[in-house]
């Protein structure tokens, strides 16, 4: 990856942050922690790694993206707006009666959300069937799902886990947000999920592991995992819950908690110096 | 009286006799595909068929996929697993979505049999018809069950469809006018003084009451209510309104299934007596299945003996 595509990257992972953060003080409440954990992840996928176009958003060919762990959709909602699939404006309407901006993605009515998810667990089986689809059709698009590492305690990830491998769903590919922390505290102790890449790797998955706040790291384990033949693939993309907003970092009160004013000004202060820095850095 | 067909093995046959003529059809199953009856298609179109092992919520969330991407999936399970244990699947990854999956529940009912309670699904079309959106289906006989399954592949949206797993005598090609539609109960039976609205194996049984009752001097109009959901209302009116009396039955429990609907129909457009027949709010039990249908009264003489008290409201 050059340095300029990185700066961009960067740039827009930023931008996905704040408005992330707008959403979620706007509507007084939305996920946070985990929207600001999967940041990057999302960046990487739809402006490195994707082939998706706004302007056809159901096209039978394109890539599809399947967010598993539905509650960072302020996240989601933020990365497809600035890919031009709605206006940013659209996003103040998150979480609000008069919009179609859900707690959790509906794919009816929000342009370019491939699944409607939230019910922690499902949403890795429904990008299993869109794989299976795709390899019935000999198509050459590619299936992702992004889940959460307490989301993974769903035993329904571990079927789907198996039928992917059975399938031999070279096409999918998950990335584990691996934060650490769910509503309850650490995942190390509410239900303690590690070692997972022995555990793909015991379910017949190939195993990428990742700084999931390493741009250019994550892009290339997607353009790696899109080489990797037979089985599906899954990147575990060790991520800061908060990442970038200083006093919501591992603080797993931050996860479905929307700021007041003055937490929100400051959040809003560090991420707009964020984008300002790098902004300048592009000129 | 036609041929004696299990309601599953139609099945099975409809969708192997249907796949040329829907490309897209795919047929999904959760480790039970000899008793689903799926079996003849996996052996016939293998590239169409998926067996996920006993997984029945990732068999779904995979139909869902499938669906997104323009096939047509039927999921089968027992009625136990694919509508209960699955049921938030169905809700959440099927029915919000509006996905174009067919769930499919074998074995339904008491009529299980000696696999016991834990196995006889007396709740299905509660849990499905609660699910905004969800058409519930469950045909009488071999040859409606035919003409479900491709009127269920013509129909783009999510829907239930309960198998039944005892053979049962073919009664719908014998009527005259009968045609099968998704959404209008078929009227098998002319009669003025109270009518039976009857669902899968119980319209057997209905029509056998009315034959009875009929020795009684009773004049029994039995309708078969193929579509538990969306209930045919207009038909049910009218059978209210000229008939005056009401006795649904149905091989499930009493609360939440086609003995309420019903009434929730007639206490909004038209309140008579209707009294509601099927399974007491109880669970099941081992043996022939049936031995378990009379020993919980789910029999010919069971649904005349209700007959009988709603005529008697009716008279009251």
């Amino acid at each position: 990856m050059d340095a300029k595509e990185l700066h961009s990257l960067a740039l827009t992972a930023a931008r996905v942050r704040s408005l992330a953060l707008d959403q979620v003080y706007t509507a007084a409440s939305g996920h946070i922690g985990g929207s600001l954990s999967v940041a990057d992840i999302l960046t990487a996928l739809y402006f490195h790694t994707m082939r998706v176009d706004p302007k056809v958003p159901t096209a039978p060919d394109r890539d599809r993206l399947v967010l598993s762990k539905g509650h960072t959709s302020p996240a989601l909602y933020a990365a497809l707006a600035l890919k031009g699939f709605f206006p940013l404006e659209e996003l103040k309407l998150f979480r609000s009666i008069g919009g179609h901006f859900s707690g959790h993605p509906d794919m009816r009515h929000v342009k370019g959300v491939d699944m409607s998810t939230g019910s922690l667990g499902q949403g890795i089986s429904a990008a299993v069937g869109m794989a299976l689809a795709g390899k019935m059709d000999k198509k050459d698009y590619r299936v992702y799902t992004v889940l959460g590492d307490g989301e993974i305690e769903e035993g329904q990830v571990w079927e789907a886990a198996m039928a992917a491998a059975k399938f031999g769903l070279d096409n999918l590919c998950a990335v584990v947000d691996v934060n650490g922390l769910q509503i309850d505290g650490a995942t190390a102790d509410v239900m303690p999920s590690e070692p997972l890449d022995k555990k793909f790797e015991a379910f017949n998955w190939h195993v990428l592991k990742v700084d999931g706040h390493d741009l250019e790291a994550v892009a290339a384990a997607l353009d790696k995992a899109a080489g990797l033949k037979d089985k599906p693939t899954v990147i575990l993309a060790k991520t800061v819950k908060g990442k970038g907003v200083s006093f919501m970092e591992n603080d797993a009160g931050w996860h479905g908690k929307a700021p007041n004013d003055e937490q929100y000004q400051q959040a809003h202060a560090e991420l707009t110096a964020m984008i300002g820095t790098l902004e300048k850095e592009g000129k | 009286m036609g041929e004696k067909i299990a309601t599953r093995a139609a099945y099975g046959k409809a969708l192997v006799a249907l796949a040329e003529e829907y490309p897209d059809l795919v047929v999904l199953d959760a480790d039970l595909s000899t008793a689903t009856m799926t079996n003849s298609f996996a052996r016939e179109y293998p590239d169409r068929f998926f067996d996920v092992g006993i997984a029945e919520c990732d068999m779904v969330g995979i139909a869902a996929g499938l669906a997104a991407c323009g096939k047509k999936p039927f999921a089968n399970s027992f009625a136990m697993f694919s509508a209960g244990r699955a049921f938030e699947q169905v809700r959440n990854s099927v029915a919000y979505p509006c996905l174009n999956v067919k769930i499919v529940g074998s074995h339904g009912g008491l009529s299980v049999g000696e696999d016991g309670a834990t196995h006889q699904c007396c709740e299905d079309f509660a849990t499905m018809r609660s699910i905004p959106g969800m058409v519930v289906c469950c045909p009488c006989d071999g040859s409606e069950m035919t003409a479900a399954v491709k009127a269920l592949l013509d129909y783009e949206g999510p829907a239930y469809l309960r198998l039944g797993r005892l053979a049962v005598d073919t009664v719908t090609d014998a009527i005259p006018g009968y045609k099968f539609e998704l959404g209008k109960g078929a009227t098998l039976r002319e009669g003025s003084d109270v009518t039976v609205i009857a669902v899968g194996l119980m319209v057997q049984k209905a029509l056998a009451a009315a034959e009875t009752l009929a020795a009684e001097g009773i004049s029994v109009r039995v309708i078969d209510m193929h579509t538990v959901k969306p209930l045919d209302v207009e038909l049910v009116e009218k059978a209210a309104r000229e008939t005056g009396c009401v006795v649904t039955t149905e091989e499930h429990n009493i609360i939440g299934g086609l003995g309420e609907a019903v009434c929730a129909c007639l206490s909004e457009r038209c309140p008579v007596p209707v009294l509601r027949h099927g399974v007491e709010d109880t669970f099941g039990r081992s043996g022939k299945a049936e031995q378990v249908l009379e020993h919980y009264g789910l029999t010919a003489d069971g649904i005349a003996a209700r007959v009988r008290e709603a005529l008697k409201l009716k008279k009251g």
